[in-house]
């Protein structure tokens, strides 16, 4: 039972370092990035490749992940991304799956269509025991690494000028503008980031969740449902929701094992019917 | 046509509001609004911008939800009717900018706007080229507005002049036995500004009208009474020279004394 | 309403002119559908192929019911085409062989739960509907994955039986039958489909899709017609399935997959949306593509599939009409230089 918990909250940091970069740009800068998990796979492959093939350190790698995913997300956002604000969801959508699966065939034609894994280093290896539940030593490492992350990123955009610089950028861009704030580089440094920060989770997840081509697919319903549910107004209501769906995807797959996914896909669906702006978002006014 | 009221209740009450309010984020647009208009009535709304005349129509057709407050329309409570119940039962609107369909000619909008109405199942599934009298409906409207020459074009087309009278029509097409017309002369240059308004004069004496304008002068050739809103609330009410009169009214609104004089002089005219 | 006067007169007629000239046959629109027929004879031995192109620009247009018409954008639309599919499949395998009633129980299947799901669509902006309709697909895609014992699970729905059609003809080897079959019904739904576009329900789709707001305003009942457009969208798409697992013997996850609704807003992005020949002429390009670019590089078919969904949204989502329209206005132009070139 408080196995199953301790698992759950730290699928569900994970699920959170892995999507809020999806947040920030759905709900800040109003797009639809269906190729965010992309983003995660390449930090996964770097990892795998440097690990397995270079033997660097998996602690080193982690800013490595990080850094490709970043300077891939900067790149394709300037040349890219940037000719799409303005157009619809349904062209944002089109597009953002289009480059998804450019990602997906390129990284099977070169690393195969195998999943890849790899063997962590002994120190965060193993399990002990506390009050009857076992707890992963990596499991613990990745609830405190998410931890210090999701706090960094509370207090970076809570106080800031950065971070108010974004809320003044999307509010209007024009009004932004005028104040001498340069959006385009407010919005390029937040999608790399954001990109970042989604390879630095799926270096993270190799251990749980490996990494193969047709990642972002796999689990861009999750990152999905983590910002609909949570809504897009703040930090806040991404993280509960990453943590419920954690807890409930890894009890539910341990308890009901026959219903599977069915129970996310539930949630997610009469979340939106009753709050099309998300559990946290505010309410329209209409 | 639909004979929404019976002969009895005749002359009585078209349309009423009792206590609207309604707040945005912090604004009260609308704030303890009551209004009643009798059947027949040629009513205008002033107010300065922003005073929320376009809100208060959105409230009266269900376009808004209003967060407190009542509207009657002929007598039956509509507080909580859809913007779709009201038009069927009577209630048409213009909007302040245009609510067109770029892609549609007028003659088409026009005819989809009538079998709107007369909401035949039947001939629902019939291609439109079937709709005969809903054509010549749409086509004697048309041609009433002076958009004849143009009912076969596209309305992405058309002159703005030509889309602001489409627009009349469009709420014509309802038959409304209640009409409020959002500022439908706003943007249109003077010579057709007369047209607008004397299509509007030419309905039907039973057919309720409120018009928001901002050009005095046309206000007071249209209105009998007229409301004044001032940050949301009503701030007066009363005859064409009772508020021409109002020194509260110069101060917020007219700012000068010509207004009581225009006032006279279109009266007279009329 | 007595005495109508001479040009009065005049100008009903023009009128009415006006509204029958936008929904005559065009001799283009005859010259498309001898294609099929020519297809048959210079590509004999190309017909699975031929075959799938009509149901995938079947499947194409449901879509554009959808998105052309009535503007609801959807991101699962491969759940009808799967249920359709599911359908017409366990129907035939379960001892219930005549195709044509077959492919009437998909629709209907499909219809049924595009109209339930109708009222989840209805609420909300594009994006809650693009996550609704996915949601929605991938619940489905997970029930059949987890009914094993009636989908047959990853394996696929294998021992469909399909019966003659009309009882006389057989399905052959060389996909004769199914080829007709296929183009037959579609031919048949796409004239129905004509049809209710010409009607005054397809008039106010135009006009939900142009402006629901002031559609509201002249007391259009919006929802009701919305969830109309979208069942028959949906019985549409089951069509469609139905007609896959029927000609193919065989149905497996792949019909309710993601990458399915992808595709097929492809192949209207293609052929562009909202005058019903886009599904199929998008079809059309799209098999030929994946035909060539799959000889040559046969596994990474998706590469291309995403280069062109990138390429096309950023060249402004024209699709070959627009391509079309923008040549012929240059054309008109060049053939009037004192005109002014039209709106394109
Ligand atoms: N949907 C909305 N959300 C938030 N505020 C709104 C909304 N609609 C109107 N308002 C605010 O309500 C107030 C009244 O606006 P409204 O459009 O009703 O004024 P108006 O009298 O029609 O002005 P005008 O003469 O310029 O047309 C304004 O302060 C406006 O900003
Ligand atoms: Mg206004």
């Amino acid at each position: 039972m408080l196995t199953v918990l301790f698992d759950g909250v730290a699928y569900g940091m994970l699920l959170f370092i892995l999507s809020c970069g999806l947040s920030v740009t759905l709900g800040m800068m109003n797009f639809v990035n269906l190729a965010h998990g992309a983003f995660a796979m390449i930090g996964g492959y770097a990892t795998a490749q440097l690990m397995n093939e270079a033997g660097v350190p998996f602690l080193a790698c982690l800013p490595v992940a990080f850094l490709i995913a970043a300077v891939l997300g900067l790149v394709l956002e300037r040349t890219l991304y940037v000719r799409l604000y303005r157009k619809s969801h349904l062209d944002q959508v089109l597009f953002s799956i289009g480059l998804a699966f450019v990602a997906m065939s390129t990284m099977d034609y070169f690393f195969g269509a195998q999943q890849r894994l790899i063997t962590l280093p002994d120190f965060l290896r193993g399990q002990f025991e506390v009050f009857g539940a076992r707890i992963g030593v990596y499991r613990l490492f990745l609830i405190i690494l998410c931890g210090l992350i999701t706090i960094a990123l509370q207090l970076f955009v809570s106080r800031t000028r950065i971070g108010s610089q974004l809320r003044a950028a999307v509010d209007d861009a024009r009004v932004a503008g005028g104040l001498g704030i340069n959006v385009s580089r407010i919005f390029a440094g937040t999608f790399a980031f954001g990109s970042g920060l989604a390879g630095l989770g799926g270096a993270l997840g190799l251990d749980l969740l490996g990494v193969d081509p047709v990642f972002p697919i796999k689990y861009m319903i999750y990152f999905l449902i983590v910002v609909t549910v949570g809504g897009t107004r703040s930090m806040v209501g991404p993280f509960i929701a990453a943590l419920i769906i954690g807890v409930a995807d890894v009890a539910g797959k341990y308890y009901v094992p026959q219903v599977g996914a069915f129970v996310i896909y539930t949630v997610m669906v009469v979340i939106l019917m009753i709050r099309p702006e998300g559990l946290m978002g505010r309410r329209a006014t209409r | 046509m639909n004979a929404i009221a019976s002969p009895g209740v005749a002359g009585s009450t078209a349309l009423a509001a009792e206590g609207l309010v309604k707040h945005f984020n912090g604004i009260t647009a609308t704030d303890n609004v009551s209004l009643t208009l009798p059947r027949g009535a040629r009513h205008a709304l002033i107010g300065p911008n922003g005073a929320g005349k376009t809100t208060l129509i959105n409230l009266l057709t269900g376009v808004l939800k209003p967060s407190a407050g009542r509207i009657l329309l002929a007598g039956e409570d509509v507080t909580t009717a859809s913007a779709q119940q009201r038009v069927q039962r009577g209630l048409a609107r213009t909007f302040q900018i245009n609510q067109l369909y770029a892609e549609l000619t007028p003659l088409e909008t026009l005819v989809m706007a009538i079998m709107q109405r007369r909401g035949n199942l039947m001939r629902w599934w019939q291609p439109v080229t079937r709709q005969r009298e809903a054509c010549d409906e749409a086509v004697a409207l048309l041609e009433r507005l002076g958009l004849g020459s143009v009912m076969a074009e596209r309305t992405s087309t058309l002159a703005y002049g030509k889309r602001r009278l489409l627009e009349v029509a469009l709420a014509l097409a309802c038959q409304p036995q209640v009409l409020l017309l959002d500022e439908p002369a706003a943007g249109v240059p003077h010579g057709e500004r007369d047209e607008i308004l004397e299509t509007i004069s030419e309905l039907p004496r039973d057919v309720t009208l409120v018009l928001i304008e901002h050009d005095m002068e046309m206000v007071f050739r249209f209105a009998e009474r007229i409301s004044v809103l001032v940050s949301g609330a009503l701030a007066m009410e009363g005859t064409p020279e009772e508020v021409a009169a109002s020194p509260l009214v110069r101060e917020v609104y007219l700012g000068g004394a010509h207004a009581t004089a225009t006032a006279a002089h279109a009266r007279k005219g009329a | 309403m007595s005495a109508v006067s001479e040009t009065g007169l005049a100008s009903r007629a023009a009128a009415h002119a006006s509204l029958v000239a936008a929904r005559r046959l065009r001799p283009a629109e005859i010259a498309f559908w001898l294609m099929p027929i020519a297809g048959y004879f210079l590509f004999p031995d190309r017909l699975a192929l031929l075959s799938e192109i009509a149901i995938l620009g079947l499947f194409a247009l449901s879509l554009d019911i959808l998105l052309g018409f009535a503007g609801i954008v959807s991101l699962g639309h491969a759940a009808f085409f799967g249920l359709g599919a599911y359908t017409a499949g366990i129907l035939g395998k379960y001892g219930w062989t005549e195709p044509l009633s077959g492919l009437a129980i998909a629709a209907l299947v499909a219809g049924a739960v595009g109209f339930i799901t109708s009222f989840l669509v209805l609420r909300g902006n594009d994006l809650t509907r693009l996550m609704v309709t996915l949601g929605v697909s991938l619940m489905l895609a997970e029930a059949a994955n987890r009914l094993g014992w009636l989908t047959g699970g990853a394996d696929g729905l294998t021992g469909v039986m399909i019966g003659p059609v009309f009882g006389v003809f057989e399905f052959d080897i060389f996909g004769v039958t199914a080829y007709w079959y296929a183009v037959g019904v579609l031919f048949v739904l796409f004239c129905l489909a004509r049809y209710l576009a010409s009607s005054v329900f397809g008039l106010t789709l135009r006009g939900i899709k142009g402006n629901s707001l002031r559609m509201a305003a002249i007391g259009a009942p919006v929802n009701l017609n919305l969830v109309t457009a979208y069942t028959i969208g949906a019985a549409y798409a089951g069509v469609a399935g139905g007609l896959l697992a029927q000609t193919t013997q065989f149905a497996s996850l792949d019909v309710l997959e993601f990458q399915r609704s992808a595709e097929v807003l492809l192949v209207l992005l293609i052929g562009g949306s909202g005058y019903l020949y886009g599904g199929l002429i998008g079809a059309v390009l799209f098999k030929l593509m994946h035909d060539l670019l799959s000889d040559l590089t046969p596994q990474y078919w998706q590469f291309w599939l995403g280069i062109l969904l990138v390429v096309l949204v950023l060249s402004s989502r024209e699709g070959v009409r627009g391509l079309y329209l923008r040549v012929a206005a240059r054309f008109a132009r060049s053939r009037h230089p004192g005109r002014k070139g039209g709106a394109a």
